[in-house]
């Protein structure tokens, strides 16, 4: 099969048909025309209400370009003509040889008096959030028309606007579709404690408006009345499948393109994905069984056989701060089944499994408040309890464990990934996360079963070895804790007591880290010498020739007129190549190493010190000018920038930090491609972690918002020690975040919530690093012995190593490139 | 090894000019050569990384790997046996080695011309 595919929809649905389409049709067979309606790309639209947290819209971008893949966007079918095979937009035609439905749904508005007033809106695209945040600027009050899960992200949505905000729903109890009455009343003395007023079992007779034609209240179907300036309907969706309709296809008894089990309409060069499609009669409003259809039809145009597998509508979701998960036959439909529930008003934990009548199979279930028991949980349905009811609902879910589950569970349900799979992945070689996430795409999507995949690889035997070389067995963590509480401040008596051998480049530099963010005196100082890095050893920075640069600190990136003209003096009578940085800061390249002091004498005179671009440490805090200058900065971000980087100088850690801060949201100092950005806010900052450029780039996450300059600098410093203490061998904060379990909100519980009650121990060592800084250039050229290192020949002083010669460039001296370079493995050697 | 001529002995520098587990470059006759104190005793080969062709073995980290002792390039972190000279990571590739000895608190180091 070959030719012209349509696709009309852009949503995520969409978007998945088209990338599972080009994996499976690498050669380009089929030329693709996607026809979208809004005027982005597909974006995540599962994580809609990030964008009230901060997320910007490019963070919910999930459109990948792909060869051979027109994208037409703000260009809306408009009619389908099944005869000539032509899918008519307002700008022209597109014929096809196969046409994809994936048109999705719209918000369904009930036909309530005053649903067309201003200030009514629905709750379905960035745009529309976009127009909520815009009217909601300056209101007071607003009122949500439906108390399911999209309801109560958009009540969410309105209390972080601002808004006092009640919730309307026609059902007895909240997410009436996902929880059980038991359920629902746990949920909502969460959502009532958030200051969300709930009004269950009413329904909205008329909206109406105010003096200004607006809308002002909700009239309720018990009289009452709500005030609201403000209103999201969040009443439920309906396919959009009035192109099919019209086209002639036939839909399903309650609406959508109705399909069959390999999702192809009666029309059998029609196809229809997604919410928009009724699979043998039913729509599903989940992700999950949309990416399944769209991987069906992605599979029959290549010529495949796939068929629907059956929706899976477990949904496990975090709900205004509450964990709340549905599995299976959550509300107990089987005949016979049998209820075991849990309810722990201390904790306020809500679950119940629903069990087989001889309660040896486990059904569906509802958990609220905890719960960390779902992935395993959810892929035991259908087959035996992993473990006893009660272990599985104890909070923290302590008995479930994925070992116990059979090879036909799914795993992963975004990707339909079953434990077979994952044991087969195992097999093939795959010995981490990472590896089977690549490998099986488990754990992709929403990276709740990534724990069950470390549980896997256990069960299967796979030892992830966390030895740091061959003479530590354990890792840099581990030895980090060691270090610590033993006392231990010297390599020999560390690897006499924990160790073997003699140590190498890989365990050296990394003790030699761990003792400096101990606080070990200078870096140089006896044994620890040895242990550095040239780097370090020299503190300056090797370059390819056997020279070295030079990068003072300019903290922020501010510098004195003065200062400037000493560095360039200093590069002009030492015949330096002279580079600006990304760090907003100046390289000065081709000392060699009995230059250095001389060169750092005339640096610390003027008041420069040590900017540590030798060091796995704090480099630069970069900064936009902020609001002294620029007419759109609402902070002193320079001044902020200054701060951080001063109290950060000097402090070692298993890999190099960056850091920024922006003035404003337009993010001059792009501060969320650092290990920490901030940017600064109307009222204050907000907190972005995780960020870095290099071989793989990786936007920060937003990690606090709105925080004052003290708290602020408190959580930084939490996260930095935190990370110093944790963190792998030259693992980036976004590695480290990543590989941590539970992630972001882990992090957060741990530096916010004070989770481990190692806080005041975080901030103590912090004020230890801030009160014990000393400029290491400073204290070498005070040091005798320090200083004897930096020779060219032990005994030959007076003589520049001949190797280094410049040739110039450009006005600028650089190496001379005459080296013959050795072809590694051929033998060159003199035997 | 039995084509090796080996020059006379040159005193380099007193032995605590050595730091302990580090390295030095010494010029000995126009040949610049990294000079080692670990604990398994005084190491002398060429400076110069063979892989990168920059003079900068001597401020390699030395340690010791399947109890050899062994230095590692500062450039790209190649590591050479400092008994043989034989690179561990590369087959086929192998700096110099020296002779390094002390004589009265004095350390000293005699060429070899192997080839």
């Amino acid at each position: 099969m070959s030719g012209d595919l349509v696709v009309i929809g852009n949503g995520m649905v969409g978007q998945r048909f088209v990338d599972a389409l080009r994996a499976r049709d690498p050669q380009g067979r089929w030329r693709v025309t996607v026809l979208g309606e809004e005027s982005r790309a597909a974006y995540d639209r599962v994580r809609l209400s990030a964008f009230f947290d901060g997320v910007s819209e490019s963070d919910l971008n999930l459109h990948t370009p792909h060869d051979g893949v027109r994208v037409r966007l703000g260009e809306p079918a408009t009619a389908i003509d099944r005869d000539r095979r032509v899918v008519t937009t307002a700008v022209g035609e597109y014929h096809y040889d196969a046409l994809v439905l994936a048109t999705g749904s719209y918000a369904f508005v009930p036909p309530v008096p005053g649903a067309e007033l201003p200030g009514v809106f629905v709750y379905r695209t960035l745009d529309d959030l976009a127009a909520i945040r815009a009217y909601a600027d300056g209101r007071r009050v607003g009122a949500v028309i439906g108390g399911g899960l999209l309801g109560l992200e958009a009540a969410n949505a309105l209390r972080l606007l601002g808004l006092s905000t009640d919730v309307v729903e026609f059902a007895p109890r909240l997410m009436p579709v996902q929880v059980d009455q038991a359920g629902g009343a746990m949920l909502r003395r969460y959502v009532e404690e958030l200051g969300v007023r709930t009004h269950l079992g009413v329904a909205t007779t008329a909206i109406r408006p105010g003096p200004d034609g607006a809308v002002a209240a909700l009239e309720l179907s018990d009289g009452s009345a709500v005030d609201a300036e403000l209103v999201v309907v969040a009443a439920g969706i309906r396919p959009r499948d009035e192109l099919a309709r019209t086209a002639g296809l036939p839909t399903g008894p309650r609406g959508g393109v109705l399909v069959d089990g390999t999702c192809r309409t009666a029309d059998e060069r029609i196809w229809a994905v997604g919410e928009c499609a009724a699979v043998d009669g039913t729509c599903h409003g989940l992700v999950a069984p949309g990416y399944a259809t769209a991987e069906v039809v992605a599979d029959r145009l290549v010529g495949g056989a796939a068929t629907f597998p059956g929706a899976d509508t477990a949904t496990k979701l975090k709900l205004l701060g509450v964990d709340v998960a549905s599995f299976g036959d959550a509300h107990g439909t089987t005949p016979g089944c049998l209820d075991v529930t849990f309810t722990d008003p201390a904790t306020r934990a809500y679950a119940k499994l629903v069990l087989s009548d001889d309660a040896h199979t486990l059904l569906g279930g509802v958990l609220v408040g905890d719960a960390s028991a779902y992935p395993t949980l959810r892929a035991s349905v259908g087959g035996p309890l992993p473990a006893a009811p009660l272990a599985l609902l104890a909070p923290d879910g302590g008995g479930a464990d994925a070992g116990a589950l059979p090879a036909t569970a799914q795993v992963c349900s975004c990707n339909a990934v079953t434990r077979g799979d994952v044991d087969a992945a195992i097999a093939d070689g795959c010995a981490d996360v990472p590896a089977l996430k690549a490998c099986t795409r488990a754990g992709t999507s929403c990276g709740s079963c990534v724990p069950m995949l470390k549980q896997l690889l256990d069960a299967a035997g796979v030892a992830q070895s966390t030895a740091l070389c061959e003479h530590f067995d354990v890792s840099r963590r581990e030895l980090f804790e060691i270090v610590q509480v033993r006392g231990i401040r010297t390599f020999s008596r560390l690897v006499a007591e924990h160790g073997r051998g003699r140590g190498c480049d890989i365990c050296k530099p990394v003790v030699a880290s761990i003792l400096a963010s101990l606080g070990s005196g200078h870096v140089l100082d006896g044994e620890q010498a040895s242990l550095q890095d040239t780097n370090d050893h020299f503190l300056a920075n090797l370059q390819r020739d056997g020279s070295y640069s030079v990068v003072p600190r300019i903290p922020g990136g501010e510098i004195t007129p003065e200062k400037l003209i000493v560095i360039g003096e200093v590069a002009r009578d030492f015949q330096l190549y002279t580079k600006i940085t990304g760090g907003q800061r100046i390289d000065l390249f081709g000392a060699r190493v009995e230059q250095l002091p001389l060169i750092w004498r005339r640096l610390v005179d003027a008041g420069f010190e040590s900017g540590h671009a030798y060091g796995k440490a704090l480099r630069t805090v970069k900064s936009c000018v902020g609001e002294t200058w620029c007419r759109y900065g609402v902070q002193d971000s320079v001044g902020l920038a200054v701060a951080l980087e001063l109290r950060y100088r000097g402090l070692r850690a298993p890999h190099k930090i960056k850091s920024a801060v922006s003035g404003c949201a337009r993010e001059c100092a792009e501060a969320r491609s650092k290990d920490f950005g901030i940017i600064a806010t109307e009222t204050g900052w907000n907190l972005y972690v995780g960020g870095n450029g290099g071989f793989r780039p990786r936007h920060a996450d937003l990690f606090a918002t709105d925080l004052s300059t003290e708290v602020l600098i408190r959580l930084i410093d939490r996260f930095l020690m935190y990370y110093i203490r944790t963190a792998d061998r030259l693992q980036r904060t976004a590695g480290w975040i990543e590989a941590m379990d539970g992630g972001l909100d882990h992090l957060r519980a741990v530096i916010v919530d004070d989770s481990l009650g190692l806080c005041a121990d975080l901030d103590a060592a912090m004020a230890r690093h801030v009160s014990s800084y000393s400029d290491e250039w400073r204290d070498v050229l005070d040091d005798p012995d320090r200083l004897r290192r930096y020779t060219s020949f032990v005994n030959a002083p007076d003589v520049p190593d001949p190797s280094i010669t410049f040739a110039l460039e450009r006005g600028q001296p650089v190496p001379v490139r005459d080296r013959q370079p050795v072809a590694l493995g051929l033998p060159e050697v003199r035997r | 090894m039995n084509s090796t001529t080996t020059l006379d002995w040159t005193t380099i520098c007193p032995l605590d000019r050595l730091e302990p587990d580090r390295g030095v470059a010494a010029l000995v006759d126009g040949v610049q050569v990294a000079l080692f104190r670990t604990a398994d005793g005084l190491f002398a080969i060429d400076n110069r990384d063979p892989v990168s062709g920059a003079y900068v073995l001597s401020r390699g980290i030395v340690g010791s790997r399947g109890g050899v002792p062994t230095v590692a390039s500062p450039l790209h972190k190649q590591v050479y046996d400092l008994h043989t000279g034989r690179c561990l990571d590369l087959p086929g590739v192998a700096v110099a080695r020296h002779d390094a000895r002390c004589r009265d608190g004095l350390v000293e180091v005699r060429l070899r011309r192997e080839g």
